[in-house]
This record gives structure tokens, C-alpha cells and sequence, in this order.
């Protein structure tokens, strides 16, 4: 009777996972609400995580028409240990007077509280990121040592034996063979049938007919053998697949990330600008394969800087802005000329800048930066502003691709960074 | 409709006993399920256990919550709800608040049984046991499931389901289609016939009739809304005095499908999907308590028999009797973890019984049953299950000795009344009420809100009117005004609800205004 066993373990995984997306998008808006919370919440090395989602029971629930308290009921229940007939019990307390029965009660063990479940940190980052892109990207960049793609690209004549394709050069030595011998063969025919009707009609001992006969006879023989020096092969029949190299166009991004960590930059200010880096970092990596990242961090001096001090390494003293934007441009002109690479910067400070620079910044900015960038953004982590933000203030507006924004709370870090890199034409705004 | 049981009256002998026990080691083979499964086969056939066709089907615990979630189906359309109901039970299962279920078996034919890959050997003897012979047999001989469900069927039908719903989402879009499943599932426990056999048919006429059904109905809908009256001097005289449905109609879903006026074609095909899954789960929710326990004295029954015959070792036995024990543990009243009776504890306790009544009946039993008592009890165990749904199944069969034994006693819950009162315990002035109030307790139709179609307004407004009718005087819960948006939802026009009491008048109504186009 048993038909077979099946071993059903490989088939059918995540059979659910279309189940899941659909539950996903039904409750977008507090999925999106608690990955907001988290952000806020989280400490740096750990934004990339999966996060739990909380969603009231009654948002949930799917209703159905069920009995309300009330009314009449008999239960029965197991396990009497003192009562008698006729004996009053007094009423549980929490209203409903007969336990069970009701559906609710033991469906999940939750009761009342919260649907809770957990995103995956996939699912996070793509919550996290949604309708969000590196605006001005321009994609049509040959990159200097391109990459190239290997096509098909039809047959040719000569090539290395790896590629030779059997079934075309075979076709074309059928086609050289009945070609080049088709003249001789319709000799050949022709030739034997006269042959042939020679043989039969001529009289036996007739010199001339035999004459004839021999004659032709070595004219077929001759043929015979020009037909089979064809050769069934030759050079010049072999066909070989051909692939060409076709350069690829890639778009080569390099972000510049320039961080404050003067005295001024406490921890708490510190703490800001990294997290914005972070956001920036990961929303960088999750969207191009090839981007390149220099992190610069300054106070009196710049200095280009591996990520892990960029983000957990301290310094003091004092701060002049300007020398991280100077070693941001003799980096661009030596490593990444802007005909070739999407340059795109972003600066974070508490606006403190020694006072004389500040207009400095505005210049170097203006002038030498922003013309080789794409997208210039300047995060200010401080509520006051100093010169520096009255500076960078001019360009706005004036430059397209500037954009400057405060925050000065870690829950402002994501909406600024949302806002900042806003994919264009999901919301269209003057800037 | 009764099958006779090829006149097996007694278990037959038991076949050679072996020259050693299967190997009990905790991971299982290919090879070792098999010799596992022949020799419960051959045990199941020693009692007359008949059952379609087996298959065994080797899962992961994911695959397991994946059947879980999809109402331990194997196919199903999508749906959101079910993929909360995988978060759910993937997250208890991760927090170990739930072992898995060790088994899911589905009602078809061949009877697929699922085995979880990380069961040792002992727990999946026990499961093949249970589902393969145990629930399969029920499956087959149960008057329910073989009225109502069509076992070669239903696959086909669901896989067809999936298709065509999907079908509907790329055409109609995603919103569209999940907001009519959320209405269709609100109402799903109305969709059901509960007193008509529904028809039979395989998935081949369905879809042959789909085409002539959607172009029937649509007429149907339209002669009924038409709004030209056919002869104006008849129409004049009464105009209200008829009902439309001139009787009232338990099938809500039924009802829609059929008549609601603004619904497409296509809408009218998922109501329908909708309506034959809930059908096809019918039965299941009519015999929680005999089905668990039929599966459940079977496994008990089988892997005992194979160890007296010397098939199984002890380890086995003690790692299965583990199992067993747990999922058998009734906790009393008061007791923490109590939440009602549990089906498979008594389920298994009846029909274990019944086999005492037969074998060493008392004079108590004589006089309770004398139909059974003191004859083979093969027979009647398969009367008893194959002919009884819970409700009847204890009204009938639960005797006064378990009563004693489950220690079950009855309370009245009276809503005026401040204090609740013990009504029956087990004794001989209360085995009769006790056993007739339990059996009340597994009659779907006073578990369930009795809610009828009740009228149409056809000449104005065309709102729909629903009547509940109470029962007990129990009052429906007030997320009643939540369905009622489903059925506006469905129906289309303004939608209605009536709250009967049993006096005849109307204590409650909900009512809810046309739904904006």
C-alpha cells in the first residue's frame, strides 16, 4: 500500500516567503515607523542588524463574528475536586465567568499584547533605504582601465582549437566538396552513360568503338581520381566561434567623507556625525559594487584616514576646515579625475572653524570643489551658527549641487539623510 | 453508508515473531522508515484499519511552519494572514514555547503524512503510526468526511486555487484582491452548508462550469436588480410583503456569491474559492475530539502491539510512551496551564473506554450500553467512528465511569446571576447532564453565532439584512461592527445586523451605511 517515500527536504523552501512580502506591505507604515525608532536608537557598530517590529494586536487581528460575554452558558471542566451539586462558585474575577472556549485565549500564548516579529537585516537595510539614490549619477563613464565583457560575435576563420565549431566547419567541406567536384562529377555521368551505351551497341571487334572505349575509359579513370583528391577536409573550411571584448561602461563613484574631530566636536556632537557617515557608508555600499571611499577627518590639519579610525579614533585641538578641504582636492587631482569618476562629498562639523578660514572654505568650495563634484553635502551637528554655516550659506541655491542641513539629535540624522538623498522625482524639491 | 468492516471481528494473529527488534537509534534511515513502516502496516491491517493509499514525506521544520502557516496545507493562494501565522509560529517555535506539532496529515488521497527531519526514529514511528494509520483511517471512515470532502480532489482544487488567485492579482492588482480575501475569510465560518450535502465535483467540471457559471450568475444578479418592474400593475399591490430570500440562508458567502449585486466575475469566482476551503474544513472542526483520539488509541495500540510481538525495543517504547504522556495530560481545573478540555486526552480516554465496555463490561456498563457491552470491540470501535461527529460522538458514548474517572463537572454561567452554580458533578443524579452539557459544548452550531442572510431590500436602498439569533441569550462580541464591514465590503450597499433574542424581539442592531464606490 505504500506508494514511496519522499525526501521533500530540498523542494519547496520559503515556500511562505510570498506570504511574508505580502504581510510586509500590508504593514509598511509601522514597519518603516519602527526601523525610524531603531536608527535613532541604535549605537553605531550596530545600525546594520535586524530589528523587531511591533504591531498592536488589533491593527492584526482578523475579526470574525464570534459570541460576546453574556447570556447563558453550561461548561463542562475536568478535574472536580470539592464540589457538589448545587454549590455557588463565586465569579473569576476578569469577567469572563467560563474559561477557554473563547478562541483568544490560547491561539498564540500572547494574549493582548503586541504582534511582535523580526525583520531580517535585509529586509531592514531595504526599509531603511527605500526611494533613496545618489542624485546626479552620471553612468556613462569609460573607466580608465575598462572592464571588459566577452560577446558572442558570429564565426571567423582562423582561431584557437578550443573554439572550433564542429558542425559549421563540417557544413562548409560538404559545401567545398560538392562545389569544387561538381563539374568533373557531371563529366564523370556524363561520360559513363556513353560508356555504357557504347559497351552495349557496339559491335563486337569493331576497332573504332574500341578505341573509343578505351579512351573513355581513361577519361573516367582520370576523373575518378581528381573527385577523390578532393579533400574531405581543408584549412580553409574550419570555422571558429568568435567572442570580442566589449569595453563595459561602468559608473565609478568616489565619496568623500571629511569629519571634524577637533576639541569643539564633543562626543555627543561626534556621535552624530559618525552616525550620518554610517548611513552614508552603508547606503553607499548596499548600492554600487564599485565605489571608492576616502575618509578624511581634520582639526588644524587633515589627514586621509583608514575607516576604522575614521570612526573610532579620537583627537583634539583646535580646527581649520579648510585643510581638509584642501587635501579633499589634491586627492581628486591625483586619484580621481572627474572625467572619469561621479565625485560626490560630504562634510560634517560643528560649524566652530577658526574664524578666518571660514571664508576660505566658502572659496575653495566654490571654486575648486564643486566644480568637479556631483554632490556636495554639508551636515552641520550643532544648533549654533557660526561663520562657517553663514558662509556655506551664499551657496546654496546658487550651486545645484550644495546642500546643507542641521541636526542636532540622533532621531534628526535619518530624515536629514533621507531628505539629503531624496531619489529624484519621487518628491521634487527646490534646492 | 455504513461500511461493514470485511467482517473482522477479531485482530487477526500476529505473524511470525521476529529474530530481533528493529533498531531504535535516534537518527532515522531511508531503509529503517521503510522496515519501520511495513511492520505497522502489517500491524494496522492485523485490526482492519482501512486507509487510502500512504505517503511519506520527509520535511524540515521550516517546511513544517510553511504547512503550519498555510492551514497545513501543501498548496494554498497568498495571503498576508498567513504569513503573520508563519512570523507566529516560527517565533514560538524559536523561543521552544511549542514543540512542532509533530505531524500534519492531510485528508486526500494518497494521505500524505509529513515527517520532520529532526525527529529521532522512535517519534517518527510514532507519527507514522498516528497519521498514517491512525487519522488516514479516520479520514476514510468517518460519515463526515466522506459526506463533505472529496479526498482525490482536493490538491487539484487547491493548486488551482493558487493559480487562479494569482492570475487575479496581476490583473486586478495586488490591494484589490487581498481586501476581498480579507472579507471572504472574516465571513469564511459562514460559508458553509451545514445541512446540505454539497455537491461533489472534480476539478475538470469546475473549471468547465466556471465559464457558464460566471456568465449564469451574472444574468442571475442582473434579473434580480432590474429595475424596470416586469408588470407594474402586479408589483403595485404588496410591494414589501415579500422577502427576499423568501427563507432565510445560513451561507453567507453562498448568498454573496449568488447575489450580491455589484461583485465581478472574478470576484465571484475567489468568494467561491474561499467558500470550498472553508467547506473542505468543515468536518475537521466537527471532529476535533474523536479524530485526535481515534489517532491517538491507534499509535498507543499499534507500537504496543509491536512490542508484545517483539518488533520494538524498549528505548523506543519509552521515548514514544514520553510523547504519548504529554500530549494526553488533561490539567485539571485551577491547575496553571488549564485551558479547557484537552480533545486528544478525551478523545483517547472515550474510545479506550469503549474498548473496556466491551471487553469487561460492569453491570453499570450493561446498563448504560448494552448495545456494545460484552460484544467484540473491533466493530464497535469502527461504529463508533465512523458513524458519530464529537457532539453525538459523547452524547453517546461517554460512560459514567469516565466521568468519575475525568472527575468532569458542569457550572451554569447565568449572566444575571452574581455567582456561578455547579449544576452537575459525576455522580448518578449528574452523569446525564454532565454528559449532555459536554456534548452541547462540541455542537458547532451553538459554539458559533447562529447569523442567517434575512432579507434584501430589493425595491430601495438594497441593504442587506443579517439575524443573528441567540442562543442561551448569548450576545454577539462587538467586533461584529468590524465583520459588518467586510460584508458591506462584499455586498456592496448598506448592510445590516439584527441581534434576536429568543423571545423573537431585536435587543441589538449594527448597521453600516453603503461603503463610498
Amino acid at each position: 500500500m505504500l506508494q514511496s517515500i519522499i525526501d521533500r527536504r530540498l523542494s519547496g523552501k520559503n515556500k511562505s516567503i510570498g506570504n511574508r512580502e505580502r504581510f510586509l506591505r500590508r504593514y509598511k507604515e509601522q514597519i518603516r515607523e519602527a526601523v525610524k525608532r531603531a536608527v535613532d536608537g541604535r549605537g553605531i557598530r550596530d545600525i546594520e542588524r535586524a530589528e523587531d517590529v511591533n504591531i498592536p494586536r488589533k491593527d492584526i487581528s482578523q475579526p470574525v463574528f464570534h459570541h460576546g460575554q453574556g447570556g447563558t452558558r453550561e461548561m463542562v471542566h475536568p478535574g472536580n475536586k470539592e464540589y457538589v451539586r448545587g454549590d455557588r462558585i463565586e465569579r473569576p474575577k476578569g469577567g469572563s465567568g467560563g474559561q477557554g472556549g473563547q478562541g483568544q485565549a490560547s491561539d498564540s500564548g500572547e494574549g493582548d499584547d503586541d504582534f511582535v516579529f523580526t525583520l531580517s537585516k535585509e529586509e531592514f537595510m531595504q526599509v531603511f533605504f527605500e526611494d533613496l539614490a545618489l542624485p546626479h549619477l552620471v553612468r556613462t563613464q569609460l573607466a580608465e582601465t575598462p572592464e571588459w565583457k566577452s560577446h558572442r560575435a558570429g564565426f571567423t576563420s582562423d582561431g584557437t582549437p578550443t573554439n572550433l565549431h564542429v558542425v559549421r566547419s563540417m557544413r562548409g567541406a560538404i559545401g567545398r566538396r560538392i562545389a569544387i567536384g561538381a563539374a568533373a562529377r557531371r563529366e564523370l555521368r556524363e561520360l559513363e552513360k556513353e560508356l555504357d551505351a557504347l559497351l552495349c551497341d557496339a559491335p563486337v571487334g569493331d576497332a573504332v568503338s574500341r578505341l573509343k572505349i578505351t579512351g573513355l575509359e581513361t577519361r573516367i579513370a582520370d576523373l575518378r581520381a581528381r573527385v577523390a583528391r578532393i579533400p574531405f577536409l581543408d584549412p580553409i573550411d574550419l570555422r571558429f566561434r568568435n567572442r570580442v571584448r566589449v569595453p563595459v561602461p561602468t559608473s565609478k563613484a568616489v565619496m568623500f567623507c571629511l569629519m571634524d574631530v577637533s576639541g569643539s566636536m564633543d562626543e555627543s556632537r561626534k556621535d552624530l556625525a559618525k552616525r550620518f557617515f554610517i548611513l552614508l557608508y552603508l547606503f553607499l555600499t548596499r548600492h554600487y559594487d564599485k565605489i571608492d571611499i576616502v575618509f578624511i577627518r581634520h582639526h588644524t590639519q587633515a589627514a586621509e584616514v583608514d575607516e576604522q579610525n575614521f570612526f573610532h579614533a579620537t583627537e583634539t585641538g583646535g580646527t581649520v576646515v579648510s585643510s581638509a578641504l584642501v587635501l579633499m582636492e589634491e586627492i581628486i587631482r591625483a586619484r580621481y579625475s572627474p572625467s572619469e569618476w561621479n565625485i560626490y562629498g560630504a562634510q560634517a562639523s560643528d560649524g566652530d572653524n577658526w574664524h578666518h578660514d571660514s571664508g576660505r572654505c566658502r572659496e575653495l568650495l566654490a571654486e575648486k570643489i564643486l566644480p568637479l563634484t556631483r554632490y556636495f553635502a554639508y551636515v552641520q551637528v550643532a544648533e549654533e551658527e557660526q561663520n562657517l554655516w553663514q558662509e556655506y550659506a551664499q551657496l546654496v541655491g546658487v550651486v545645484p549641487q550644495f546642500a546643507m542641513r542641521k541636526a542636532t539629535e540622533a532621531s534628526q540624522i535619518y530624515p536629514v539623510f533621507r531628505d539629503l538623498f531624496k531619489k529624484e522625482g519621487v518628491e521634487p524639491r527646490a534646492a | 453508508m455504513k461500511r461493514r468492516l470485511k467482517g473482522l471481528h477479531e485482530p487477526l494473529p500476529a505473524g511470525p515473531r521476529p529474530a530481533a527488534r528493529l533498531p531504535g537509534p535516534s537518527d532515522w534511515t531511508f531503509d529503517l522508515i521503510e522496515e519501520y513502516h511495513r511492520v505497522i502496516r502489517e500491524t494496522a491491517a492485523r485490526f482492519g484499519l482501512d486507509t487510502y493509499p500512504n505517503q511519506l514525506e520527509i520535511i524540515t521544520a521550516e517546511q513544517m511552519m510553511d504547512a503550519y502557516a498555510s492551514v497545513g496545507m501543501p498548496v494554498n493562494y497568498r495571503h498576508w494572514s498567513y504569513g503573520k501565522e508563519f512570523i507566529a509560529t516560527e517565533k514560538n517555535y524559536k523561543r521552544g514555547t511549542m514543540g512542532l506539532a509533530y505531524e500534519i496529515v492531510i485528508n486526500s488521497n494518497p494521505c500524505i503524512s509529513y515527517l520532520m527531519e529532526e525527529n529521532t526514529m522512535a517519534m517518527q514511528a510514532l507519527v507514522i503510526a498516528h497519521a498514517a494509520y491512525g487519522h488516514n483511517s479516520f479520514f476514510k471512515g468517518n460519515y463526515l468526511f466522506r459526506m463533505w470532502t472529496d479526498a482525490s480532489s482536493i490538491i487539484d482544487y487547491l493548486v488551482y486555487a493558487r493559480n487562479y488567485i494569482a492570475e487575479c492579482e496581476e490583473r486586478h492588482g495586488l490591494e484589490a484582491v487581498e481586501s476581498l480575501l480579507d472579507s471572504c475569510h472574516a465571513l469564511a465560518n459562514h460559508g458553509v452548508d451545514r445541512y446540505r450535502r454539497p455537491s461533489r465535483k472534480s476539478l475538470a467540471q469546475e473549471l468547465a462550469e466556471r465559464k457558464d457559471r460566471e456568465h449564469y450568475a451574472q444574468q442571475q444578479v442582473n434579473d434580480l436588480w432590474r429595475t424596470l418592474p416586469r408588470r407594474a400593475d402586479k408589483d403595485g399591490g404588496a410591494p414589501e410583503a415579500k422577502r427576499f430570500p423568501e427563507e432565510p440562508q445560513e451561507n453567507i458567502l453562498y448568498f454573496v456569491e449568488k447575489h450580491a449585486p455589484l461583485l465581478e466575475p472574478w470576484q465571484r469566482e475567489v468568494v467561491r474559492i474561499v467558500r470550498k476551503v472553508a467547506q473542505y474544513f468543515y468536518p475537521q472542526r466537527q471532529t476535533q475530539v474523536m479524530n485526535e483520539g481515534w489517532a491517538t488509541f491507534w499509535h498507543h495500540t499499534l507500537l504496543n502491539t509491536m512490542y508484545d510481538d517483539g518488533w520494538l525495543t524498549d528505548g523506543v517504547m519509552i521515548e514514544w510512551l514520553k510523547s504519548h504522556t504529554n500530549v494526553i495530560h488533561q490539567p485539571r481545573v485551577g491547575d496553571r496551564g488549564y485551558s479547557g478540555i484537552n480533545p486528544y486526552a478525551l478523545g483517547f480516554a472515550m474510545y479506550t473506554d469503549i474498548k473496556r465496555i466491551c471487553d469487561s463490561p460492569t453491570d453499570e456498563d450493561r446498563a448504560w450500553f448494552p448495545g456494545i457491552a460484552g460484544t467484540p470491540w473491533l466493530p464497535a470501535l469502527h461504529h463508533a467512528m465512523q458513524n458519530f461527529k464529537d457532539e453525538s460522538f459523547v452524547g453517546q458514548y461517554l460512560s459514567p465511569r469516565l466521568m468519575r474517572e475525568l472527575r468532569l463537572f458542569a457550572i451554569v454561567d447565568d449572566e444575571n446571576d452574581d455567582e456561578l452554580e455547579v449544576s452537575a458533578i459525576h455522580d448518578d443524579a449528574g452523569y446525564r447532564r454532565v454528559r449532555e452539557a459536554l456534548a452541547h459544548q462540541y455542537d458547532l452550531g451553538s459554539r458559533e453565532p447562529n447569523i442567517q442572510v434575512w432579507n434584501v431590500n430589493l425595491r430601495g436602498d438594497r441593504a442587506l439584512t443579517l439575524r443573528h439569533t441567540q442562543h442561551n441569550d448569548r450576545p454577539l462580541d462587538d467586533t461584529a461592527q468590524e465583520v459588518l464591514k467586510h460584508v458591506a465590503r462584499l455586498w456592496g450597499f448598506g448592510v445590516q445586523l439584527e441581534s434576536v433574542s429568543a423571545s423573537g424581539e431585536v435587543s441589538k442592531r449594527w448597521s453600516l451605511q453603503a461603503p463610498a464606490a
